[in-house]
């Protein structure tokens, strides 16, 4: 097995009194696209906001490529290398689709006192925004306002975003939510395409999305892990089909 | 309006505020020239309010803190100051001390912000009112306007209206000029970023709070030089210099000329000075007609002057189409 | 320091705390519940404490002028929120800023057309135009005393309103969010309006209340609006008894502030809050 990138090893965190993640533990690698799978209140925004930064863990610690990196906030954890795109589209709706890559890409080198110069003549930033939109299959739209794109491209460009900032983990967040069937099956080219290089942690319930891309999936309910290997021995795992599979089975087919 | 129209406009504009002097009367000119000042004042807090999306209500405490400054640090015994050590000092203390204001209140957000700047700056205001410092509730004097000689060299004289009016016009025009280029460098986008999205910056691997620290500094000694220049241009200081009226007039500035565009801060100004002197002479209870604009722009217009243009045309074209 | 003049000190914080949280109890209530920042609050008070003024002279007593205000405070509440504030609530605090800002000048020089720019004394009730022996020299005026009283009495009806009434349940349930009071299907326009009403009646009480022991003068508004702030800020918006303890502990600053640092005195408060906003920049009681 390769040496883990990302792991976090007895992640806990309490609202109040409730545990809405208990010791989990995680393992991220390049080349392994790792997917977390559970039903609602489960635990994986919880699980995932921890590991961005976005949310301090009461337990437990996170390392990067074995430095600890628990206590770091999270544009330090940008700055490592790891980078988040998240479930409710974030992204600047008001600038082009460029602009919101570029301000990406400039965050690598921030340049903060160059106040004179414009932005936009530095050509290494600009590049690197211009190579994550084509990454991530917005090539042509660069100059489109994002606000006025379409509910998928926004998704991309979350996605182009975090590329432009060449993390090398990458932590998506639903990126198939809300899509239509045409749109998941270009995101899931996207993804077998970015997992070559990288080191990827899926969030996302579509599960034959998950089960077309991942090497790895970890299934959490209730806040604890209840089983993680490679897909096959989550399908064949009765616990999990008694815990999650089958209802969510109903549930996902209510849903399209 | 085309990029081409607007920037022929503008350079219109300076060329008539550079005539100005040689048609309008000495009063007017003075007028004219806190009218200048004025705009350098809204402007830097448009670079807070508009573009990094930070509601100060304090703003006047930069501008009144280097008035003083312009003030105490004149020598005592009548002979003028020099103007190229007097200004940089003025403008440093004023930065010094939004850096110091900033480290604390920008640890707050949204409605919290505004209180907390309104806070900070009615504390200045109250060291400045309450101690003997710089001549408690009644102010101090301006003995002598600082002198621009270097060396045996003068190049012009602030006792001159018109030599004084020039100086503020150059260093106005030199503001909008460091802004603008300052919005379109690397920084400048960051905190454009900043005002639409913090919390994404963030996760992208931006400290936000230092660049908002470095804006809020930049925006206080701006506001420094325009404190300065008040000082130089009416020869004393009171502590109403630092008080929430300024503050709030300031800030209406930016909201008439619209929030995010430098040279609709100077129109803003011009509006707000307009709007003053009309019903100052109109009735000693002007406030009453200003708070009733206030209330109505606020109402009925968004955007403030600067989307009146795109308004108006709005409103033609749809007329244009039903007729 | 002499236990007595201690004492008395300690008395003058406590009714000063007190008056404070009167005004703050709007302010906290109006952002906690409407999402607004009224930098017209602090007018409310001096409002309050004109009509004191004008009603006092009219009727020939205080505690009569106070039972004619708190109506009239109360219904001058609901038409501005109809008229004014229920325009705001989806307007960013910038623009809330500006109108509020706008209604300051509009009534100080209401204020000014009306009863004039002059200082003004209002008479102690006679019921308790004395003082209170506490040694052979220092004594207590009454009056002050009976302010406190009455701020407390207010506090704990106050609290019987917010914790055991149903109108109270929809005040904690709006200002824990928002969304949740529209949710329970609560008339939310009339909750607004009283919510906003109440605010406006208390400042101007304690405004009416203040009227003899300060005298009204012009301005007043808004240096006990800017305090109020401190006291929002210190206490975290939208929790009422954080403004009651922040309210105390402002009162206690200032007061004692005054006596052992008088020509700095105005600076304590400030510093009190410049202290907790490095601790707790969502002020002491924040929520979650």
């Amino acid at each position: 097995m390769a040496e883990p990138v990302l792991e976090a090893t007895g992640l806990t965190r309490h609202f109040g009194g409730l545990a809405a993640n208990l010791d989990v533990h995680l393992s991220l690698e390049t080349g392994v696209l790792h997917a977390l799978l559970g039903p609602n209140g489960a635990g994986k925004s919880t699980c995932i906001n921890m590991l961005s930064g976005d949310l301090p863990p009461t337990r437990g610690t996170i390392r990067y490529r074995g430095r600890d990196i628990t206590r770091l906030t999270a544009h330090q954890r940008s700055r490592v290398g790891i980078g988040r795109s998240y479930q409710r589209t974030n992204i600047f709706a008001q600038f082009t689709a460029l602009e919101n890559c570029r301000l990406a890409a400039q965050s690598r080198n921030q340049r903060p006192w160059r106040i004179f110069t414009d932005a936009l003549r530095f050509t290494d930033t600009l590049e690197r925004a211009r190579a994550a939109l084509v990454e991530a299959g917005l090539g042509a739209r660069e100059n489109v306002i994002a606000g006025t794109l379409s509910h998928g491209e926004q998704r991309q460009l979350e996605i182009a975003m975090v590329l432009a900032t060449d993390a090398q983990v990458l932590l998506l967040d639903e990126p198939l939510a809300g899509m239509g069937s045409d749109e998941s099956a270009q995101m899931v080219d996207l993804l077998k395409r970015l997992k070559q290089s990288r080191a990827i942690l899926l969030v996302e319930h579509d599960m034959d999305a998950v089960f077309a891309v991942a090497d790895r999936i970890t299934v959490m309910v209730n806040g604890v892990v209840l089983e993680s290997g490679p897909p096959e021995q989550i399908r064949a795992s009765r616990e999990v089909q008694e815990a999650y599979l089958g209802e969510n089975a109903e549930e996902e087919g209510a849903h399209v | 309006m085309s990029e081409n129209l607007t920037r022929a406009f503008k350079l219109a504009a300076l060329l008539a505020l550079a005539a100005f002097p040689f048609y309008g009367t000495d009063f007017y000119t003075e007028v004219v020239a806190k009218i200048l000042i004025l705009a350098i004042f809204a402007m830097s807090l448009d670079l807070l309010v508009g573009f990094t999306g930070l509601v100060s209500f304090g703003h006047a405490a930069y501008f009144g803190l280097a008035a003083y400054m312009a003030v105490l640090l004149s020598p005592p015994d009548f002979t003028p100051a020099s103007l190229w050590t007097l200004m940089p000092l003025a403008m440093l203390a004023a930065g010094l001390a939004a850096f110091v204001i900033g480290l604390f209140v920008l640890r707050t957000k949204g409605i919290y912000f505004i209180m907390v700047t309104l806070a900070f700056a009615q504390m200045a205001y109250f060291i400045f009112h309450d101690t003997k410092l710089g001549g408690g509730s009644d102010g101090i004097y301006l003995d002598v306007r600082p002198t621009a000689a270097i060396g045996g060299y003068t190049p012009f004289d602030l006792y001159d209206t018109v030599h004084l009016y020039f100086f503020v016009l150059v260093l106005m025009v030199l503001v909008y000029l460091f802004l603008s280029r300052l919005l379109r460098s690397p920084f400048g986008r960051v905190l454009v970023g900043i005002r639409s999205n913090e919390h994404r910056m963030q996760s992208l691997g931006y400290a936000t709070f230092w660049y908002k620290l470095a804006a809020f500094t930049i925006a206080g000694t701006l506001a420094g030089l325009a404190g300065f220049l008040y000082a130089v241009l009416f020869g004393f200081v009171t502590p109403e210099y630092l008080s929430w009226h300024k503050s709030g007039q300031v800030l209406l500035m930016v909201i008439l000329g619209g929030m995010g565009n430098l040279a609709g801060a100077i129109a803003g100004a011009f509006v707000f000075v307009g709007l003053q002197e009309t019903f100052t002479d109109l009735t000693k209870h002007w406030q009453l007609l200003m708070g009733g604009v206030i209330v109505l722009v606020v109402l009925f217009m968004p955007g403030g002057l600067a989307a009146l243009p795109g308004r108006i045309l709005n409103r033609l074209r749809k007329e244009g189409r039903n007729g | 320091m002499d236990f007595t003049i201690f004492l008395i000190q300690v008395l003058n914080a406590l009714q000063y705390g007190l008056l404070l949280f009167l005004v703050a109890i709007g302010l906290t209530l109006v952002f906690g519940i409407m999402g607004i920042i009224n930098l017209a609050h602090g007018s409310f008070y001096m409002l309050g404490a004109y009509a004191a003024f004008v009603l006092t002279s009219l009727t020939g007593n205080l505690f009569a002028a106070i039972a004619l205000g708190i109506p009239l405070a109360f219904v001058f509440g609901v038409v501005l929120e109809k008229l004014l504030f229920s325009h705001l609530y989806k307007r960013d605090h910038l623009e809330q800023v500006l109108l509020t800002y706008g209604l300051i000048l509009i009534f100080e020089e209401l204020r000014s057309l009306t009863v004039g720019d002059d200082v003004h004394g209002v008479p102690i009730p006679e019921l308790f135009a004395f003082s209170i022996q506490l040694s052979d020299v220092m004594s207590y005026p009454a009056y002050r005393l009976v302010v406190s009283v009455v701020c407390i009495v207010l506090a704990i009806g106050l609290y019987f309103l917010i914790q055991r009434s149903r109108l109270g349940m929809m005040i904690r349930a709006g200002s824990h969010d928002r969304d949740m009071v529209q949710a329970l299907g609560i008339n939310i326009k009339t909750l607004y309006a009283v919510v906003f009403a109440i605010g406006v009646s208390l400042a101007a009480l304690a405004g009416m209340l203040a009227a003899p022991l300060s005298s009204v003068y012009p301005g007043m508004g808004f240096s006990v609006l800017i305090i109020s702030f401190v006291v929002v800020v210190i206490g975290g918006v939208g929790s009422v008894w954080g403004a009651l303890v922040a309210a105390l502990i402002i009162g206690f600053a200032d007061t004692f502030g005054k006596v052992l640092v008088p020509e700095w005195a105005g600076l304590a408060v400030y510093l009190v809050m410049a202290m907790v906003l490095l601790w707790r920049p969502e002020g002491i009681f924040r929520k979650g």
